[in-house]
């Protein structure tokens, strides 16, 4: 199996497919993110696969396409030089108006760019995880169809493939310079299939899908340092974006292990509460508006059905995720087992959720959004949630599953959705809070975070009450306005994070427990590390030379995981990961603002609530 | 005829067909969505096309529902089962010969022998349509039959 950051992503909104250095789809589950795969080799050599590439040993460069999710892959041998074009097409609504288009497609295009090359292609599909019955059989000019019950797909090529022993279609052809081989697989699962036609039609596809991506960038507001890593973590947030929903799935992958060989395999192709507030924040950064709404109606239609509680993940329509189970005969990724599908996650207590979503919320009515009585009545409700129940015992951001405990980060967010609602009832737009409640308890989340959080002895805030360890998301403190990042207690702090959690090279572990033997240092907890000397607790060159650096681990297109391995600067955990792209995103934006000398995006947003005469922020 | 009682009726069993092929759909016994297939003969774009053919697959319905009366007004009787008999008739006639006719009828439907073209992508139903999976065929049939015994069961003979 090829390292993790060997993998580059495509992908339309409804999936994303992985595509491996030399050439071989490893990943994809259709129709959407959560579904069961077609291709999974990279979870097992059996999981299924497609493959197009050279015969012949390459030497590869790849590169998306600028501004786009367009993937070009250079394969240079002895004898000429292949160029693989791989994308899920996209295009406009006024394209879908007028053209008959499939629901669902991967066009692979290679073309002969130097020399000649020989080029071969594998189909080897295994859908349902490798368990549903599938045998690729001819259809004439047609091409070549795997029925799965009603589903079906369709691979239709210009190359000619065999149907071998195996059950596999295979085929081979010697290219020159200028020859090239069209590939067009297509999924069906609703009404009968749309069979796209190749050649001229295939290169009308990539056309259409590079102006709708470049359309797309274009509207990205940003300009500071790094703006390729930050418009390509948009470009890769905007793949995990499900667009029928507008919810954000963590990653498109389940079971890329945390820990090569180890057990920390879970299933993120679901959406996270945690991860509003952070993604509704970058969305708005970089002016994609239409985005953060269509997440925002998410968000609230999803929390809808158990309100006032809070489940901590859902599916892209706001359903419970499927209950977890592992995937028998998997081997996993490198042998790390078990694969789960699933994630049992869903069940724990997240306290922190509630200011998340309530941050969010906020951050749609900073940027412009209005509030309905529904709306504000939910509001109110989670509000009255926290009050009664921010002193007890959770699992806590990072899901441990070791059980509950009094999380400091937790208690933050506690405090925080009390602190937002007030600014907004403070504006006018919550009337039903009850106000005198949400401060008095707000002002008692404090006082405990203050006294019990903070360890005078460590000088340091930490991560669970009375403790004495440390957690990243104590970076967090000013970030949510808790404290000043260039006060005593934060840097102190800061000191402290560094010390105990730094992996080298500006790296942080998430935290050090039990939990956590042999897991790589944190993609976002790193990026929370640059986030907090730019929003004051450090100097504009010490946070821009700490996010240039850690910028740097990404892979070659520019994708992170979950997770960097310290030591090698592999990636580890699921891939790409939203919640990665989305801290990198989050600190650009605060670097850039201090670089400018403008206020944090925080205060420059906020009418500041002096009406509260409470107001508990720093 | 009863011309109140064909239409009502004709209605009525036309739309029980339809919701049965939409919940076999549903359900994932079948790709096979007529109101798509006859809307695509019109327009490429895939929303106005379930629009459109729904529209052409009620009058349609409404339109065959008349041999079915035919029927009833030459053999002097409607029953369920002389109903569900024409249903099975016509099932089999649409599934064995429609089907295999279908391409050269549809303008955007590809075929076997010729494949896809910039105007025709659609997939072909093919024999008994199970191109659109195996199931097709029962749910097709099972979908007539409703159809003729609403019409066998309720049109009012004069």
């Amino acid at each position: 199996m090829i390292p993790i950051q060997d993998y580059a992503a495509i992908g339309d909104g409804r999936a994303v497919a992985l595509v491996g250095r030399q050439g071989s789809i490893d990943w994809l589950c259709w129709p959407r993110f959560d579904s069961p795969s077609i291709f999974a080799a990279i979870l097992d050599e059996d999981g299924g696969s497609w493959s197009l590439g050279p015969a012949a040993t390459a030497r590869v460069t790849r590169q998306y396409i600028a501004d786009t999710n367009v993937l070009e892959t250079r394969f240079h041998t002895d004898t000429g030089t292949l160029a693989i074009t791989d994308l899920m097409p996209v295009a406009s609504e006024e394209d879908k108006g007028r053209l008959l288009l499939p629901d669902h497609e991967i066009l692979r295009v290679a073309e002969c760019v130097r020399g000649e090359v020989t080029v071969e292609m594998r189909f080897a599909p295994r859908p349902g995880y490798g368990r549903r019955p599938g045998r690729v059989r001819r259809a004439g000019r047609l091409g070549v169809r795997v029925e799965m019950g009603a589903d079906l797909l369709v691979l239709r090529s210009d190359l000619p493939l065999d149907i071998t022993a195996d059950g596999e279609a295979a085929g081979r052809r010697r290219l020159r310079a200028g020859d090239a081989v069209h590939a067009s697989l297509t999924f069906a699962d609703d009404w009968p299939a749309v069979l796209p036609p190749l050649g001229e039609w295939s290169r009308a596809a990539i056309a259409r899908s590079v102006t709708w991506w470049l359309d797309w960038a274009s509207r990205l507001k940003y300009d500071g340092p790094r703006r390729d890593a930050v418009i390509r973590s948009a470009l890769a947030l905007k793949l995990l974006v499900y667009a029928p929903s507008g919810a954000v799935v963590a990653a498109p992958t389940t079971s890329l292990p945390e820990r090569i060989g180890g057990d920390l395999n879970w299933d993120y192709r679901f959406c996270w509460l945690r991860d509003a507030a952070f993604t509704v924040r970058a969305l708005f950064a970089l002016g994609c508006s239409e985005e953060a709404q269509a997440f925002m109606d998410w968000l609230l239609h999803a929390t809808r059905l158990t309100q006032p509680e809070l489940r901590i993940l859902y599916d892209v329509h706001g359903n419970p995720p499927m209950e977890e189970r592992v995937l028998e005969g998997f081997g996993g990724y490198q042998g790390s087992a078990p694969v789960r599908i699933g994630n049992a996650a869903a069940g724990q207590r997240q306290l922190d959720v509630y200011g998340e979503v309530i941050e969010a919320v906020v951050l749609f009515v900073r940027a412009g959004g209005t509030l309905d009585r529904d709306t504000e009545r939910t509001l109110c409700a989670f509000g009255e949630y926290v009050c009664h129940h921010w002193q007890e015992a959770d699992e806590g951001i990072w899901e441990p599953r070791s059980g509950a405990a009094h999380n400091t980060h937790s208690r933050v967010l506690c405090w925080t959705a009390l602190d937002r609602l007030l600014e907004l009832h403070a504006q006018g737009l919550l009337r039903c809070a009850p106000a005198a409640l949400f401060q008095d308890q707000r002002e008692r989340i404090r006082r405990e975070i203050e006294a019990r959080a903070w360890n005078p002895a460590l000088n340091s805030y930490v991560a669970q009450l009375d403790g004495d360890r440390m957690d990243a998301t104590l970076l967090l403190l000013p970030w949510y306005g808790f404290e000043d990042a260039a006060g005593d207690r934060m840097r102190g702090t800061y000191a402290r994070v560094r010390e105990e959690l730094g992996a080298g090279d500006g790296l942080l572990y998430r935290y050090r427990t039990v939990d956590s033997p042999g897991e790589g240092a944190f993609g976002i907890c790193s990026f929370w590390g640059a986030e907090y000397l730019a929003l004051g607790g450090g100097t504009p060159g010490q946070a821009r030379e700490l996010f240039e650096r850690l910028c740097s681990y990404a892979n070659d297109v520019g994708l992170f995981a979950e997770e960097v391995d310290p030591s090698t600067g592999a990636a580890l955990g699921n891939f790409p990961q939203a919640f990665t792209h989305v801290g990198l995103i989050n600190a650009a934006v605060s670097l850039t603002r201090r670089l400018e000398g403008a206020p944090p995006l925080e205060q420059h947003l906020t009418p500041q609530s002096g009406t509260d005469p409470h107001g508990a922020r720093p | 005829m009863n011309r109140g009682s064909w239409l009502l009726w004709g209605f009525v069993a036309t739309l029980v067909l339809t919701t049965i092929m939409a919940g076999s759909q549903g359900l994932r016994l079948t790709r096979m969505n007529l109101p798509y297939m006859l809307g695509t003969m019109f327009t490429p774009g895939r929303d106005r096309a379930k629009l459109i053919g729904l529209g052409v697959h009620l009058v349609n319905g409404w339109l065959f529902s008349l041999l079915y009366v035919a029927a009833f007004h030459a053999w002097g009787f409607a029953t369920w089962w002389a109903g569900a008999g024409v249903g099975f008739v016509h099932a089999s006639v649409v599934l064995i010969v429609g089907m295999r006719l279908l391409p050269g009828l549809h303008p955007r439907m590809a075929s076997e022998q010729h494949g896809p073209t910039v105007m025709r992508q659609l997939e072909p139903p093919g024999f008994l349509a199970l191109n659109y999976g195996y199931r097709t065929p029962v749910s097709v049939l099972l979908a007539h039959l409703a159809y003729g015994a609403i019409l066998g069961s309720f049109y009012a003979m004069p």
